[in-house]
């Protein structure tokens, strides 16, 4: 490929777009990283100076975050991510698989019903959590919609409820975390194997062995804090996750009725006439066929989870410990109370978590993009 | 995946008529709940303060009181100015951007590009509070912290992956046998651009100028942590009007219904596009 004028004008013109995300991107991540090794915002003196005197802390504000008892808020934040992952995830395809499994059924109308079921998808989530806000009243809205067909009124109280439940103890995480990994590996292990990847399957098969092994032993005994400490998912997390839902699981529906209407009518039909009944032709055939939309939609849709921030804000209050979470916490820290350091620590720990489920999906759907 | 992929429908034999009560019925009750909190938000604007009461919240006011709009509109107006010219301007700058960007990047294939690209991708899955404390910093410094200009500019940078992506996809359906025949026509880089690429790229504008609008608009991190009193968009008046306590809930719905009509507006008239912009979101083609 020789480099000609044009090829020559291509690259400088590609160039400006290069030159600012690696500067706003990788520059500015590399900062975070740097100011979350610092002391800023320690200082008050220093903390809102253009050019703000640094010290070097190493790791102390991440220490802080897993193991100080100051901490308690944000890892609590971790947990509330935890549970608002699973829950949203699961509503989301949940109701967005039955609408679209709905709707590929030949109704009449069908152009009206997913106009209704995605427009929540082009509203603020500062708009959404405002509605649902005054939806969630304890005294009126969706409490009171009972009434309207002559029960009693709810009685929860939703954005203000107290009540925590599922709690663990923080110091039993690191064995619990153990657990997992390793059996993480184990499967994989298990799959290559089964693929004939006897090398692979060797190699996860003893990661799979070090980590149980560590679990049962430092992991059993390790102790992040000295007394311990309970986190579950809090109740007054529910109503958000409605309201995420309800945003959100369009969407989903949309990405499925793409994948439904892409199966090949003559598949269907193939199966009918093999004698499937509808339930088991969803179940064998059509569900099958899905999975890798499944997939897409679950980094698609759990790296908005962690990232959740807007409709948190607008729905509880940026400050209301109940229904905190990382990414505003770290506003907080950093915007609120000009604790910098501890805000970029907080950011890239959300960085960390965000890039564990996206960098493998770039990953694999670029690769594929190329051996097509 | 594509919109037609989603409105296509293959001819299909008449099926049993088995069920087919209870699919409408699983469809009105979806409906119900998607319309409900649409409903509520309408009835309350149109209420006069007196009359909002959690005990009557889902009936219809007893007098249609259009005053909220008014008083929404005069606190907001401001706003949503703000709004429109930061929307209108970094969706601009961007789309034209990642046209380039995405011309380049399907048809001038050079050494390197299948690790800039996803590089690139990269920059729209991020957690922007990694990039939240340099970023405030840079424009403090740069003295555009607090501007409309300072939020332009970071909308137009961090839009840049997902209008590179959507153009991108969109030109690699552009057959390479008429950028050849351009080229051996004595069509240079630009000429390229300008005859063949451009004029085929309206729907591909159509998508991204949507997609970016509505993003840019509905936007709020950005918003909250880089504007001040002067250059808030929307979404941040929005949030202070209905986060305030002892609010009357009448002028925070009637905002949010102002806050939501220009993307409402965009996504009933354009749907089909608007689709197309969220399926393209999903990084596969």
């Amino acid at each position: 490929m020789k480099l000609t004028r044009d090829r020559l004008i291509a690259i400088v013109m590609l160039l400006p777009s290069v030159v600012l995300l690696a500067i706003f991107v990788y520059g500015f991540i590399g900062r975070t990283f740097y100011v979350s090794m610092t002391d800023w915002g320690q200082d008050p003196a220093q903390a809102l100076a253009l050019k703000p005197e640094l010290h070097w802390v190493g790791l102390k504000n991440y220490l802080d975050l897993f193991t100080n008892f100051i901490e308690t808020r944000f890892r609590q934040d971790l947990v509330n991510t935890f549970f608002f992952t699973i829950l949203f995830l699961a509503g989301c395809l949940g109701l967005g698989l039955g609408l679209a499994v709905l709707l590929d059924r030949d109704v009449k109308g069908e152009g009206l019903f997913r106009t209704i079921f995605l427009y929540p998808f082009a509203l603020a989530f500062i708009v959404t959590g405002t509605i649902w806000r005054w939806m969630l009243q304890p005294q009126g809205g969706v409490n009171m919609l009972p009434t309207l067909v002559g029960l009693p009124k709810l009685q929860f109280r939703w954005l203000t409820a107290r009540t925590q439940v599922l709690q663990f103890d923080w110091n039993h995480l690191p064995f619990a975390l153990g657990l997992v990994v390793a059996a993480v590996l184990a499967l994989l292990a298990w799959r290559a194997f089964r693929r004939g990847g006897g090398l692979a399957g060797s190699v996860f098969g003893l990661a799979a062995s070090l980590t149980f092994l560590w679990a049962f032993t430092l992991g059993r005994n390790a102790q992040p804090l000295p007394y311990p400490e309970r986190h579950g998912f809090n109740l007054a997390f529910i109503g958000i996750i409605i309201a995420a839902v309800w945003q959100m699981s369009g969407y989903t529906m949309a990405l499925y009725l793409a994948g439904l209407r892409g199966i090949p009518e003559e598949l269907r039909e193939a199966a009918r006439v093999d004698g499937a009944s509808e339930w088991q032709l969803y179940r064998h055939v059509i569900l099958p066929l899905l999975g890798p939309i499944t997939l897409s939609a679950m980094i698609i849709l759990g790296h908005i989870s962690l990232k959740i921030f807007d409709l948190v804000f607008a729905m509880a209050g940026p400050d209301h410990p109940a229904t905190d979470v990382p990414a505003l916490l770290m506003y907080l820290r950093s915007f609120r109370a000009n604790q910098f350091a501890q805000g970029a620590a907080i950011a890239v720990v959300l960085l960390i978590m965000v890039a564990a489920v996206i960098i493998p999906y770039l990953y694999s759907s670029l690769r594929g993009e190329v051996r097509r | 995946m594509s919109a037609e992929a989603l409105t296509r429908r293959p001819q299909r034999q008449p099926r049993r008529a088995r069920f087919r009560w209870l699919t409408y019925l699983l469809l009105v009750l979806a409906a119900a709940f998607f319309l409900l909190p649409l409903y509520l938000v309408l009835v309350t604007s149109l209420k006069v303060p007196a009359e909002i009461n959690l005990a009557t919240t889902w009936q219809l006011p007893t007098h249609w009181n259009w005053g909220s709009y008014a008083t929404a509109w005069q606190a907001f107006a401001p706003k949503l100015r703000n709004s429109l010219v930061l929307a209108v301007v970094a969706t601009a700058v961007s789309a034209l951007m990642g046209s380039m960007n995405g011309y380049i990047l399907s048809k001038w294939r050079f050494p390197g590009a299948n690790v800039v690209f996803p590089l690139m991708l990269f920059g729209m899955f991020i957690p922007y509070q990694s990039i939240l404390i340099p970023l405030f910093q840079f424009l403090r410094n740069i003295g555009l912290y607090g501007s409309i200009w300072g939020l332009i500019l970071t909308h137009v940078v961090y839009g840049l992956p997902i209008t590179t992506l959507i153009f991108r996809n969109f030109y690699a359906e552009i057959p390479d046998e008429m950028v050849e025949a351009a080229r051996i026509d004595g069509a240079d880089f630009f000429g390229i651009y300008s005859r063949i690429i451009f004029p085929l790229s309206i729907s591909g504008f159509v998508v991204v100028v949507i997609w970016q609008f509505t993003q840019i608009w509905n936007e709020f991190l950005f918003a909250v942590t880089l504007t001040r009193q002067s250059s808030q968009p929307i979404t941040v008046a929005l949030a202070q009007l209905a986060g305030g306590e002892a609010v009357n809930w009448n002028l925070p719905m009637a905002g949010a219904v102002l806050a939501a009509l220009p993307t409402l507006i965009i996504y009933v008239v354009l749907g089909r596009y608007f689709i197309r912009g969220l399926l393209a979101g999903s990084v596969k083609g």
